[in-house]
């Protein structure tokens, strides 16, 4: 049971995995991004409108390229996002969170709004875009997972955008901890004037950290449709996991690699409902208590950190605030 | 420029600098803001006629027509107008003190939960006008006690409340799906469809044939007593010094708890109002869509208004006339409802955008020097 | 084209709004010498400084260095041309440790290794004699290690020019000494060095040459050994005035304020009041001297009710009731609530006398909206009273609407002390009242004071100069890491006497702690 279970919150938490290293990233830089939600969605829809484009020019899709196009179009599209973002909260100094929920307006719309033309293109029953062509380039998994039984199934059993989840969620730890940039960074969200004073580009350091973070919180909305949901995109599909990225930020207390189990263990809590319902047979109002599993955890997480008070779980000092050199 | 002795330094100049603005005047302002305004529609008409191919002045006609085209639609665009002011004057007092609720929507169906609550079960056995009064307070009591909860972690142990509202919504989501479930009709179909139709208990009266005419005169009596509320009462006072400083709040001996959480009271009670409008005074219904995103959408009316509950009015108008007329353009055109949310969100980076040349201004290298000379 | 100077301003203008910071000033220093940037507080020194380390860019004006105009847009525009400065207010991220504060920002080129680092911070705490943990985290220092921290960081870098803004006012005068001898072996090795001050005798003993500003205009420049205090004193504040502040003998002074060994502990367990008592009188004026964050600020915010204590009374002895009442543990509400007037002219006057963004009329309505039992406010007592404020002390302002916050710093406290005044208290507490101020200001500030003490208010004076406390008040406190190193009559005391206690009372704690 436990076997079978676990893959599942895994898979559940990858994409929770890549929001929360992004948003991680981009808060250690001072900038709460509301917008992750929406950008998420966006990296969604901008691959499948790259992989979409691409099954419909070719009959025999190379799985290559139907790697390397959504992904490079998902890229694009989130990076375009954390640009927005970073252009008004950063160059214009607007206000982070009316900036980011309307990012959220913005992203969701652009993710319906595209997901719903694509549908009418194809003239389909459901409503829904059916990629399962470029889905099962990306579930390729590792070809010997399936010879190591258990082992194999727990460790082996992702395809290679869970294990780009984890690989990046590790690097950013260690840029964060170990090197000059992420000592610059972490110095930027601290204490933007003194960074300023000790020669560090607060504003490139910002844009590079809210437009990286966001590239890679699209890919969880990539990894989501192309992987969790088989190629599947339907409008709305993605739900609350972006603001579930969010609340995982806290959970790791802003470190990357707790992200990582954080995730898993989100994963299983939106599961939880599922397995108790498999298990013990519940009715659907008992289940709809159970889906309430990991908000409740985030917020007793966010009590218990808040009644700790030790300073190296606060948030980074200046998140949320503007900077303004001349200010006097 | 030929003046300059030096003329290949000049590129080591900084061709400008940024000066923060020690005020400016208020029709300045308010005519940066429009022309941000202005911008932001030339902007979308450009995009929707690339999505759409068809001439924007038509586009715009359309939209208008949407809006505004019939009676219905007046009302219909009044409606949406009075709850999202609704949504919006309640989190004001919030925004206002520095807190920043963002967990109205769930307070708004929490609300609305209570409202549906007492028109199942007491439907029958209240008499209309007391059904009504029961209904308005606890409504008033749910949504504040949902407000509340973070409330007193913040006033406590300083517990982010962005985070802890955020959080209270799905909460909320979870609770009304439960409760949706429990009450569906017919049993398990995850409906509950219109409650007490052929008895209309617990149904807001229509006055003059306008079913939603009584919501509109509630939420205007609402964005009056807000208004007077913030500018002329103590505790108004007290909001703003806490917003502006706690540690002079601290100095002059306000209780700076007790206001978090009486502030928070309020915008709770308010948004359970808006809860207990929704349901009892258009939907009759109960859904987890029933806030439909105006808990957050509200968080931007508050912020263009500068928390103010006149300008309220016109930041809920010009949104809720996009979200209408985007609908029109997408159902006339063939495109999706979605497209309305992609121009709100254009013409917000506009608005928010525009805030930057109010507070700064940018001063050019070239003319200072030329003025010194 | 070489110069004899490392740095050379020329007709440097800077504006903030309406305020006039620097104008047209001229400025220059040589390599191997220490210059003296004196003038009073808010005269302009320090945004000069900043626009030579790029944190402020002119309006107008040139920078030369080596006799090259360069142009200097931010603080890594300053390393690159080998200028360091180390800030009065300390610019360090507060969860870094020592080391990283002092490589942040910097690009050695090599692969980024935070121990080889720690080893070259230490071998330069060798090289100049201070002690220093590399590792230690910058919210666990003292001001002193800080301070260190600020001077590392620039060798670290190999400037040749340093720029020190106000350094002594937050040591020690053994620290003081030990900076001193730190500066001169730079001196001696070359470098260039601005220090920042408003000390006389500091810069007589230090420094080379002499900059003098005034109100953000340039005076003129003067060799050390050719000058003296008089001179300087002369140029630093325009035209020669004598700090005649009147002093009226206390009338029928009586206890008012009695305080029985305060005990106060900050949340990183460093005692920040260690056993203070004090008695203040009505009538007179009681001045706190001390170096600045030895305790005055918690002192103050104790009587007032907004620090929380460890131990100890605060005893107030009603001049209506004759009945006395424990303050300790009270709000200000509740102390209000007490009938005790109590006004409080906070060092922090726009974070926390005043709100910014509000304008002069709804600050005047801090201290008494709540009057009446009405749920809603009324404006026009508060508006008579920010009227005549305006008039009464000479407030310069659009109107009575305009908020605080674009008023000067003079104004700002003029705004502050007469809303208190016009509470009419039996204590009156001001914490540096007159910092930012000019002499007119200042003035006008002393004579409120003497005429509080006139109507019998019991006056406490938290200041910085000696001189003002001296001429200004009946006795003085001298507090000194928490504690009260004396108490000595201010007609009688000598400025030798009351520095001396500064010091004493810093060596008691360092003795106590040895003792732990």
């Amino acid at each position: 049971m436990i076997v079978e279970f676990i893959p599942r919150a895994v898979v559940q938490g990858i994409p929770l995995l890549f929001g929360s290293t992004g948003e991680i990233i981009t808060e250690k830089s001072g900038h709460l991004n509301l917008g992750i939600p929406g950008i998420m969605y966006v990296g969604a829809i901008s691959g499948v409108i790259g992989a979409f484009f691409y099954e419909q020019s070719t009959p025999n899709v190379q799985p290559f390229l139907a790697v390397l196009i959504p992904l490079l179009c998902s890229v694009l599209g989130s990076f375009l996002m954390g640009l927005i973002y970073s252009f008004l909260t950063v160059t214009l100094r607007a206000n982070q969170n009316v900036t980011g929920l309307a990012l959220t307006t913005f992203g969701v719309g652009i993710g319906n709004f595209f997901g719903g033309s694509l549908i009418k293109l194809t003239n389909s029953e459901v409503p829904s875009i059916v990629l399962s062509a470029t889905s099962r380039c990306f579930k390729q998994t590792l070809p010997f997972a399936d010879k190591l039984g258990v082992f194999g199934e727990l460790f082996f059993s992702y395809s290679f955008l869970a294990y780009a989840a984890i690989l990046i969620a590790f690097i950013a730890a260690y840029i964060l901890k170990k090197t000059r940039v992420g000592l610059n960074l972490r110095a930027v969200g601290e204490n933007p004037a003194t960074a300023d004073a000790a020669g560090i580009n607060v504003g490139r350091y910002k844009y590079a950290a809210t437009c990286i973070g966001s590239v890679i919180a699209g890919l969880g909305g990539l990894y989501y449709i192309m992987d969790y949901a088989c190629g599947v995109w339907s409008n709305d599909g993605f739900g609350d996991r972006g603001w579930l990225a969010i609340a995982l930020v806290i959970f790791a207390i802003w470190k990357p690699d707790f992200g990582i189990i954080g995730s898993f263990l989100f994963g299983a809590l939106y599961l939880l409902y599922n397995i108790v319902y498999t298990y013990m047979k519940i009715g659907f109002i008992e289940q709809e208590i159970f889906k309430m599993a990991p908000y409740v955890v985030t917020i007793l997480v966010l009590i218990a950190i808040s009644m700790r008070r030790k300073r190296e779980f606060q948030p980074p000092a200046a998140l949320g605030l503007p900077y303004f050199r001349e200010e006097r | 420029m030929s003046k300059k002795n030096k003329p290949e330094k000049s590129t080591q100049e900084p061709l400008f600098h940024i000066v923060k603005r020690s005020g400016l005047v208020w029709w300045k302002s308010w005519l940066i803001r429009l022309a941000a305004i202005v911008l932001a529609l030339i902007f979308s008409g450009i995009v929707a006629f690339l999505l759409t191919k068809e001439n924007p002045i038509s586009l715009y006609a359309t939209m208008i027509d949407g809006a505004l085209g019939t009676k219905r639609r007046v009302w219909s665009l009044l409606q949406n107008l009075a709850m999202l002011l609704c949504v919006s004057l309640a989190i004001t007092p919030a925004f206002k003190m520095r807190f920043w609720n963002i967990g109205a929507e769930g307070q708004v169906l929490i609300g609305g939960l209570a409202t549906t609550a007492c028109m199942i079960l007491f439907g029958n056995k209240l008499s209309s006008p007391v059904l009504i009064l029961v209904m308005i307070v606890t409504s008033i009591l749910a949504g504040a006690i949902w407000a509340i909860i973070p409330a007193y972690f913040k006033a406590k142990w300083q517990t982010n409340e962005t985070l802890f509202t955020l959080m209270m919504n799905y909460i909320a989501i979870q609770t009304v799906s439960c409760f949706v479930y429990k009450w569906s009709v017919p049993k398990g179909s995850g409906k509950i469809g219109e409650i007490n139709g052929a008895t209309q208990a617990g149904w807001l009266p229509s006055i003059g044939g306008n079913k939603y005419l009584l919501n509109i005169l509630i939420v205007l009596a609402l964005t009056i007593a807000l208004y007077i509320y913030l500018k002329y009462s103590k505790h108004g006072y007290e909001i703003s010094v806490v917003g502006e400083s706690e540690k002079t709040a601290n100095y002059i001996g306000i209780n700076v708890k007790k206001v978090i959480i009486r502030t928070m009271f309020l915008s709770g009670a308010l948004c359970g109002i808006a809860g207990f409008l929704l349901v009892a005074g258009a939907d009759h219904t109960l859904t987890t869509d029933t806030a439909a995103g105006r808990g957050f959408t509200a968080i931007m009316v508050s912020w263009l208004a500068k928390f103010n509950p006149v300008y309220m009015i016109f930041a809920s108008l010009l949104l809720v006339f996009l979200e209408k007329g985007a609908i029109e353009i997408s159902t006339v055109f063939g495109l999706n409802k979605a497209f309305s949310e992609i121009i709100t969100g254009i013409i917000i980076f506009f608005i928010i955008g525009s805030e930057f040349f109010i507070n700064y201004s940018i001063q050019f290298r070239e003319s200072a020097k030329e003025e010194q000379k | 084209m070489a110069s004899e100077y490392a740095i050379e301003l020329k007709n440097i203008t800077k504006r903030f709004g309406t305020i006039l910071a620097n104008d047209n000033v001229n400025l220059t220093v040589k390599y191997g010498e220490i210059l003296s940037v004196l003038g009073e507080n808010g005269s302009g020194k320090t945004t000069l400084m900043n626009m030579i380390s790029g944190i402020y860019f002119p309006d107008h004006g040139q920078i030369f260095i080596n006799g090259e105009e360069v142009v200097i847009r931010s603080p890594k525009d300053a390393f690159a041309h080998k200028i360091g400065m180390i800030h009065q207010h300390f610019k360090l991220v507060d969860v870094l440790n020592a080391t990283e504060n002092i490589v942040l920002g910097l690009n050695e080129g090599k692969k980024f290794d935070i121990k080889e680092s720690a080893k070259r911070v230490a071998e330069i705490c060798e090289q100049f004699g201070f002690e220093l943990d590399p590792y230690k985290k910058i919210y666990e220092m003292s001001v002193s290690e800080k301070q260190t921290v600020e001077i590392i960081k620039v060798l670290y870098r190999g400037a040749d020019v340093l720029i020190l803004d106000e350094p002594t006012a937050v040591l020690t005068p053994q620290e003081t000494q030990k900076l001193f001898r730190v500066l001169r072996k730079m001196r001696d090795n070359g470098k260039a060095i601005i220090i920042i001050t408003h000390k006389l005798h500091e810069v007589l003993s230090l420094s080379d040459r002499v900059s003098v500003l005034c109100k953000g205009k340039y005076i003129g420049t003067v060799n050390t050994a050719e000058t003296n205090e008089s001179e300087l004193t002369e140029m630093m504040v325009g035209k020669k005035i004598s700090l005649n502040i009147h002093r009226s003998v206390p009338k029928d002074p009586q206890d008012r304020l009695v305080i029985r060994h305060l005990n106060c502990i900050n949340r990183e367990g460093v005692k920040q009041l260690d056993d203070v008592s004090f008695t203040a009188k009505s009538g007179e004026i009681l001045g706190i001297a001390g170096i600045a964050g030895s305790g005055q600020k918690e002192l103050l915010e104790a009587i007032a009710g907004l620090q929380r204590l460890a131990s100890g009374e605060i005893l107030y002895l009603n001049p209506q009731t004759g009945k006395t009442d424990n303050l300790r543990d009270k709000t200000p509400q509740q102390i209000r609530d007490l009938g005790v007037r109590l006004s409080f002219v906070p060092e922090d006057r726009l974070g926390m006398g005043l709100v910014g963004n509000m304008d002069i009329v709804d600050n005047m309505m801090l201290r008494s909206y709540r009057k009446g039992k009405s749920g809603f406010l009324k404006r026009k007592q508060p508006k008579n009273l920010a009227e005549s404020v305006i008039e009464q002390l000479e407030v310069v302002t659009p109107s009575a609407a305009t908020p605080v916050r674009r008023l000067s710093g003079g104004n700002v406290q003029k705004v502050l002390v007469g809303r208190e005044i016009a509470e009419s208290p039996t204590v009156f507490m001001a914490a540096y009242p007159v910092r930012g101020l000019d002499i007119n200001s200042s003035f006008l500030i002393y004579n409120l004071l003497n005429e509080q003490k006139e109507n019998g208010v019991a006056v406490i004076f938290v200041g910085e100069d000696l001189d003002v406390l001296l001429e200004l008040c009946d006795r003085i406190l001298v507090i000194g890491s928490g504690r009260v190193a004396g108490i000595v009559d201010g007609r009688t005391a000598t400025k030798e006497e009351v520095g001396l206690l500064m010091t004493k009372g810093a060596n008691h704690l360092q003795e106590g702690a040895a003792h732990e």
